[in-house]
């Protein structure tokens, strides 16, 4: 064992309070999931910032081309419908 | 596409104040100073750990003890934030360390000064996360995105570690003669230091190049320091304690205090490795990371022995 390196990385998730969604953090480098997680308690959580951690390989996220974004995200661009301003309501009419 | 189109598209979405993300398209300039400056960064946290942890078993209560470490493990955290986003570069935490050693990278000058006695716990509190708040509060407006947010969070956490290096000084200055003495001599040793912490006048400030024109700095050194004078001239006096600066004055015309020099020679000395305690900064850092190896190849063994139990199971 002669390459000191500094282990693999990974993507550290919080949520903040039981009900929210989880939000990228950072990351931190650990040998395997369980020392991940206590790394990411240490590095990200020291003031009671989160009920929940996820810790997921970095090399596990397969991530969108910000090159790309355009073409790749352009399939929603004409589609005014999907929101609720799009359709006229009749004068008047409430809690709709 | 064409570099320069590239460029041009590059420098419009910074104008319009959006994040460079470490996936998209950037000059390899832009690169090579972010990385220079998130490393620089990211070792003055770390490095910055030694001149405080040399107080931590001789705290003068269990309170402090407590805030002491607390503080020190939060220098931990921000050193590891940045290092984290150095990486996002493409530059490995293996190279970065190297670079350290090597002397290729710097740190903050400050950290090269010792420590001699509990004030200066109150001053580095003060005046030199005085000074990194600053310059980090003025940074969480970077155009590179891991570095913004990194700032952001850092900015949380900084504002209780100046907050009890200042009540460390005005419970001293209240105190004992002798205590108050120590107090105002700790700022005298620690201000000028502190004021270098923004580096060069901007006339002769190497590194400024493309940074104001890329927003990766916001503000320059000259205007991040005179904020910071402005700040903490008013908090010396409300403490009974003097600014060791003879033209220290109030300009009412411009609104902000008149200066006098830094001694830029001295600065540069120490830059150059020739403070008081460069050689032996670095020789700790490598000596803890040397003795913490068998650490990290255990970690290792027991990783690869479970991934292993695994497979067969
Ligand atoms: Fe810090
Ligand atoms: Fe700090």
């Amino acid at each position: 064992m002669s390459v000191d390196n500094q282990w693999p990385l990974w993507e550290v998730f919080i949520q903040s309070k039981t009900g929210l969604p989880y939000k990228h953090s950072g990351s931190v480098h650990a040998p395997d999931g369980e020392m991940a997680l206590q790394n990411a308690r240490d590095t990200y959580t020291r003031r009671m910032e989160g009920t929940s951690i996820w810790v997921v390989p970095t090399d596990a996220i397969v991530a969108s081309s910000p090159d790309d974004s355009g073409s790749f995200f352009d399939p929603s661009d004409d589609k005014a419908y999907r929101h609720p301003t799009f359709y006229v309501m009749p004068e008047g009419a409430k809690h709709i | 596409m064409e570099d320069v189109e590239r460029l041009e598209a590059f420098q419009a979405k910074i104008d319009r104040e959006e994040k460079i993300e470490p996936k998209d398209w950037m000059p390899a300039e832009y690169r090579k100073h972010l990385i220079r400056q998130i490393s620089q960064h990211a070792h003055s946290e770390v490095i910055g750990m030694q001149p405080e942890g040399n107080w931590i078993t001789r705290a003068p209560s269990l309170r402090a003890k407590v805030v002491l470490l607390a503080k020190i493990q939060d220098e931990a955290g921000h050193g590891l934030y940045l290092y984290c986003a150095a990486e996002t570069l493409g530059i490995s935490r293996e190279e970065l360390l190297e670079q350290l050693h090597s002397g290729k990278a710097k740190y903050s000058s400050i950290f090269n000064y010792p420590t001699l006695n509990w004030a200066d716990m109150g001053a580095v509190g003060w005046l030199v996360d005085g000074a990194a708040i600053v310059n980090q509060v003025s940074l969480q407006r970077t155009s590179f995105g891991p570095y913004s947010r990194g700032m952001v969070r850092i900015c949380k956490e900084e504002s209780f570690h100046q907050r009890q290096g200042y009540e460390i000084m005005a419970t001293m200055a209240k105190g004992t003669p002798e205590q108050k003495r120590m107090a105002q001599e700790a700022l005298d040793r620690i201000w000028w230091p502190a004021l270098g912490m923004f580096g060069p006048h901007d006339k002769d400030s190497p590194n400024t190049g493309n940074a104001m024109k890329w927003k990766i700095k916001r503000e320059t050194n000259d205007e991040l320091r005179q904020k910071f004078i402005d700040k903490t001239v008013q908090q010396a006096e409300v403490i009974g304690l003097t600014v060791p600066d003879p033209d220290m004055k109030w300009n009412e015309d411009k609104g902000q205090y008149d200066h006098g020099e830094i001694d830029w020679e001295e600065f540069m000395n120490v830059v150059r490795g020739k403070g008081p305690c460069n050689a032996q900064r670095l020789e700790h850092h490598k000596k803890a990371h040397d003795e913490g190896r068998w650490v990290r190849d255990a970690a290792t063994a027991y990783a690869k022995k479970q991934q292993s139990k695994k497979q067969v199971a």
